[in-house]
């Protein structure tokens, strides 16, 4: 890489100092968010095929070979329908709410590491900085709630920014554990501490966390069984009733965007990261030696992506207070707890991990 | 100009104007946004400073729980302007005088002339390697673990106060046992019982 | 570029008493949760066998000599273990008041208790601050248990009023407080205490240096003023002190002060002593205010409680004055007045609260009617506080004055003291008032003697007759509060 900023500095001498620097930037965002966009156009594809067949129907197959060209047709109807704006709705926040919500989505994706030295942004606190940035992603969907000026969307938000306060305590509790067994905040570097073989991952010691950390995925990323802010059968759609067009188009991509980086967070946390599930393992090692560390994290999420849609066919949604409940009155006691086992294990040494 | 000052006055520049439009906004949810603005700003002009984890926190606790809580509470009351604006008019001259001279006071005594840069060298840059985090834990749990103490003591106090104010234990409540809802199981609520029905005989 | 730690576990006895005690209230918190309704007077005995414990910890301590330690934010030093044996005593004492008055008015709850404990804790961090962030710290402690307090007679619009008013006010206070500090940190670079005087001290102060220091020290005296209730900062005091459960008004006019004077000490006397020409100015004209206001409006009120209220206001100009004088005699004179004037205030309101009955505040000073013709040992005991209220030998509060008023006039301030005495003798005047109503005036009607349990009265009879017994020894007691320096 340094040789090639080397050579294009050769070539374009004034190509330096804060120029460059943003300009590179500028260049690892549009290489990081274009196949994200992508991904998450087929991610809905996927989702509409995965619940078809599992629900004993085919899912969408009339746009182009078994509908592969669906999501694209998707996009070209939202994009060319009408934006309908609520009369009385405040428009600077209606319109600043979509916004405020992909921004985050995007902006997150900055510090992870998708193999060795492969990311945009190496932060020496990227684990905070997804914390961070991930809280303020809720602020789309209350100010959705709020400018639309209506009922549903209204009870909507506030269901919404209850949830997400409650579980965010809850998974930084459970990041907090990997953080202890790791040493450090940065997520190059929790990667590199499970290096050795599929025992090295985390989702061993830290199995319970693991498991909340997960659910508590599902309620960040407003997913069935847990999504009450939409809850079509009580509220409508929640804060996206009045949404039609792009503007609702930009959300969906959102929530979309947060639930593919949630997997992925879940496998560089628990799962090795970019490591290859045959490390340590003397022949298997080096025959897949040759496939890039950005296959295997792709695939380890692939499972964790798969899995939402799994969740969603199968359980029925879950009452607001239960929620609640769950974070304050299951989870939060056992991560607490097992803070407290992870800093017995660290003292004492137990398993390849510390 | 280096190109570090540029995005200090950039940053400033937005710090001050969200601040300003913050005060001045009639509306108390716009108002909020422009504080969260501030925020951010200040977190950029932190991070200038080399203090990346001050900025991240501020972010986290500010910007991601309590300015949520105040949008929901903003969301929750009916607040009436009017009422509010009812004696300001009355207080603004005397205000607006106290203000003035408070003002020009910290003035003399902030200004360049005591806290200039000839006055209080700036810091020196630290090395690329150095971690803000480290040095503010290690720093955190030996030297100031009293401190720190105390402050989780205040924490404990304001949970109890919270539920102290708030829980009414009176008798007559109604709550639902969620514990006991989710614990149930289908052989709980469903009795399954063969019944021999009779046949057109009666029999 | 890290600094070795300074964190040592062995020194951690010194801090012993304040390690229990946050203990203590961990374990009756939780403990309160499962005790049934029969049970719930548990809570109170252990919170009193908490404190007594912690007292018995803290009386250990005195004769230690001086440490330093929990990174130079702590200090263990024979004021901060005095302070904490007294305030322990005053906290029994009036837990043991509480008890009575929350039974009689419904208002016994667990979580009473532990905000108690939890605002001592709060005067002991205070008390043995030796840092700008562990005084502040310890006085939020403090201050936020003070605001719940208030506020745990929620049905009452009075005291949420109370609690609202107390809690805004005491915020602009702490922010004052925080604001002057942060100046002084600005200008010495250090929290510390010590480090503060060492530079403070030094001959080579820049005239720019001394400026932000006074800018920074106005502030302070200003915050400090607040949470002492002097005047021109009295707003809150009489109407906290009327909004508030008398059980809590009592705890918040007795204990807290002690805590602020140990903090008045520590950043302005033990931090800041180098200013002392400065400070004692603001603390003289703050101390005629209070000694003036206190005196005269509390000639116009009608509620005891009120007219407590401004009788501490005056009380406080005193303890002020006191320090005004910029000697070690008047510190001294000054710290035996603030607790005679404990030992005082928790009698008074003791008597108050001996009198409740259910559903029934003697709050008025028209309750206190023909109070000599049907509970004599009562008026006896009031007659006892107001008299010695009002300075009058051989009562121990005619030397807490006369102890203030030597060491005024023997430091030149011939004027003040004049101004001071005059305002005692107006002051006089409303005590008086009291025992009249008591002794010279019918009741309107013919009240039945209460009947209280026997603890209360054991303990307010006690309090009321050290007032005169203390009075007969004052040499003693003013001899170890200078020790404290």
């Amino acid at each position: 890489m340094i040789a090639f900023w080397q050579w294009i500095h050769a070539l374009i001498p004034w190509f330096d100092g804060a120029i460059a620097t943003i300009v590179i930037i500028l260049i690892k965002a549009i290489a990081l968010v274009m196949p994200l966009m992508l991904v998450v156009a087929y991610f809905t594809y996927a989702e509409r095929k995965v619940i078809g067949y599992m629900q004993l129907r085919v899912g969408p197959n009339r746009v182009g070979p078994k509908g592969w060209l669906q999501p694209i047709a998707d996009a070209l109807k939202l994009m060319t329908k009408e934006i309908i704006f609520p009369s009385k709705a405040n428009i600077y926040l209606f319109l600043l709410a979509p916004v405020l919500a992909i921004a985050p989505a995007i902006a997150i994706w900055a510090v992870i590491p998708f193999d060795e030295g492969m990311y945009v942004a190496n932060l020496d606190i990227s684990l905070l900085y997804v914390l961070a940035i991930g809280s303020v992603g809720v602020y789309g969907i209350i100010l959705a709630g709020w400018a639309s000026n209506s009922k549903y969307p209204l009870l909507g938000a506030l269901r919404s920014a209850s949830l997400l306060v409650s579980y965010e305590i809850v998974i930084g509790f459970a990041l907090v554990t990997v953080v202890m067994i790791a040493g450090s905040v940065n997520l190059n570097d929790i990667v590199m501490a499970q290096k050795g073989s599929i025992l090295n991952w985390y989702w061993i010691p830290l199995f319970p966390m693991m498991i909340i950390f997960f659910i508590s995925a599902l309620v960040e990323t407003n997913r069935a069984p847990f999504d009450v802010v939409e809850g079509e059968s009580e509220i409508v759609g929640g804060t996206h009733v009045e949404y039609s067009g792009m503007t609702f188009a930009v959300f969906f991509l959102a929530e979309y965007a947060n639930m593919i980086f949630m997997a992925v967070l879940a496998v560089i946390l628990f799962f090795g990261g970019w490591h290859s599930p045959f490390e340590g393992i003397a022949y298997l090692e080096a025959g897949f030696a040759w496939v890039p560390g950005i296959i295997w994290l792709l695939a380890k999420s692939t499972f964790f992506m798969f899995l939402y849609l799994w969740i969603r066919a199968t359980f029925p949604r879950f009452r607001y207070d239960q929620i609640m409940r769950l974070s304050w009155k299951v989870f939060l006691p056992w991560t607490i707890v097992w803070i407290f086992v992870v800093a017995l294990m660290t003292q004492l040494k137990i398993g390849p991990w510390f | 100009m280096s190109f570090d000052q540029i995005l200090f006055y950039v940053f400033s520049f937005w710090f001050i104007a969200a601040s300003l439009a913050m005060i001045f906004s009639r509306n108390a949810a716009k108002a909020v946004l422009f504080l969260i603005l501030a925020f951010f700003s200040a977190a950029s002009i932190w991070i200038l400073l080399e203090a990346e984890f001050l900025a991240i926190t501020l972010i986290l606790v500010y910007v991601g729980a309590v300015m949520v809580l105040f949008l929901f509470v903003i969301k929750m009351l009916n607040i009436d302007k009017s009422s509010l604006r009812a004696k300001f008019a009355s207080y603004l001259p005397l205000g607006l005088i106290v203000a003035a001279i408070i003002a020009a006071e910290m003035a003399l005594v902030l200004g360049n002339n005591q806290f200039g840069l000839e006055m209080m060298a700036a810091p020196a840059r630290h090395a690329a390697d150095y971690s803000n985090i480290t040095v503010l834990a290690l720093q955190l749990y030996t030297d100031y673990v009293y401190p720190f103490e105390l402050a989780a003591v205040l924490l404990l106090i304001a949970i109890i106060a919270a539920i102290t104010l708030v829980h009414r234990n009176e008798g007559n409540r109604k709550t639902q046992n969620i514990a006991e809802q989710v614990s149930v199981k289908a052989k709980d609520r469903v009795y399954l019982v063969s019944i021999t029905t009779p046949n057109k005989e009666g029999k | 570029m890290i600094n070795t730690p300074l964190f040592d576990t062995t020194s951690l006895m010194a801090a012993l008493p304040e390690i229990f005690l946050l203990s203590a209230i961990v374990v009756v918190l939780l403990l309160d949760l499962f005790l049934t309704k029969p049970f719930k007077q548990v809570t109170y005995y252990l919170t009193q066998l908490s404190l007594l414990t912690t007292g018995v910890l803290a009386f250990n301590l005195i004769g230690e000599p001086e440490t330093i330690i929990l990174g130079n934010s702590f200090i263990l030093d024979d004021m901060a273990s005095v302070f904490k044996v007294f305030m322990m005593v005053a906290a029994m004492v009036a837990m043991v008041y509480s008890r009575h008055y929350l039974l009689q008015h419904s208002l016994f709850r667990g979580e009473y208790f532990v905000l108690v404990m939890l605002s001592i804790l709060g005067m002991m961090v205070m008390v043995s601050g030796h840092s700008l962030l562990t005084l502040y710290l310890g006085l939020e402690i403090l201050s936020l248990s003070l605001y719940t307090l208030i506020a745990i007679a929620r049905n009452r619009a009075g005291a949420v009023e109370a609690a609202l008013k107390y809690f805004v006010l005491g915020a602009i206070a702490s922010g004052l407080l925080l604001y002057g500090m942060s100046m002084i940190y600005g200008i010495s670079g250090s929290l510390n205490i010590s480090e503060i005087a060492v530079f403070a001290n030094s001959a080579t102060l820049a005239s720019r240096e001394v400026l932000i220091i006074n800018f920074g020290l106005v502030f302070l005296v200003i915050g400090i003023a607040f949470k002492l209730g002097a005047v021109p900062f009295h707003m809150w005091v009489p109407d906290v002190y009327q909004g508030a459960p008398t059980s809590v008004t009592m705890f918040i006019s007795t204990v807290p002060k002690i805590a602020a004077v140990a903090m008045l000490v520590r950043l302005l006397i033990d931090g800041l002593g180098a200013m002392q020409p400065y400070w004692s100015d603001l603390f003289t004209v703050l101390a005629i205010l209070s000694i003036v206001l206190g005196s005269i409006v509390a000639l116009l009120q009608t509620n005891i409680k009120r007219l407590l209220a401004y009788s501490t206001i005056s009380h406080i100009g005193f303890v002020l004055l006191g320090f005004a004088t910029g000697v070690i005699t008047g510190y001294g004179a000054a710290v035996f007045y603030i607790l005679v004037y404990v030992l005082m205030s928790l009698a008074a309101f003791g008597v108050i609260i001996l009198l409740n009955k259910k559903g029934f505040e003697a709050d008025l000073i028209s309750d206190y009617k023909g109070l000599s013709a049907h509970s004599p040992w009562s008026a006896l005991m009031m007659l006892i506080i107001m008299l010695s209220m009002a300075g009058i030998p051989p009562f121990i509060g005619f030397y807490a004055k006369l102890f203030i008023l030597q060491q005024v006039i023997s430091s030149g301030m011939i004027t003040v003291a004049i101004i001071v005495v005059v305002f005692a003798v107006i002051s006089a005047y409303y005590y008086l008032q009291i025992i009249k109503s008591m002794y010279f005036e019918d009741g309107d009607e013919a009240q039945e003697s209460i009947p209280a349990p026997i603890d209360i009265q054991l303990v307010v009879s006690i309090n009321a007759v050290l007032i005169l017994v203390v009075g007969l020894f004052p040499d003693f007691w003013m001899q170890l509060a200078l020790s404290l320096f």
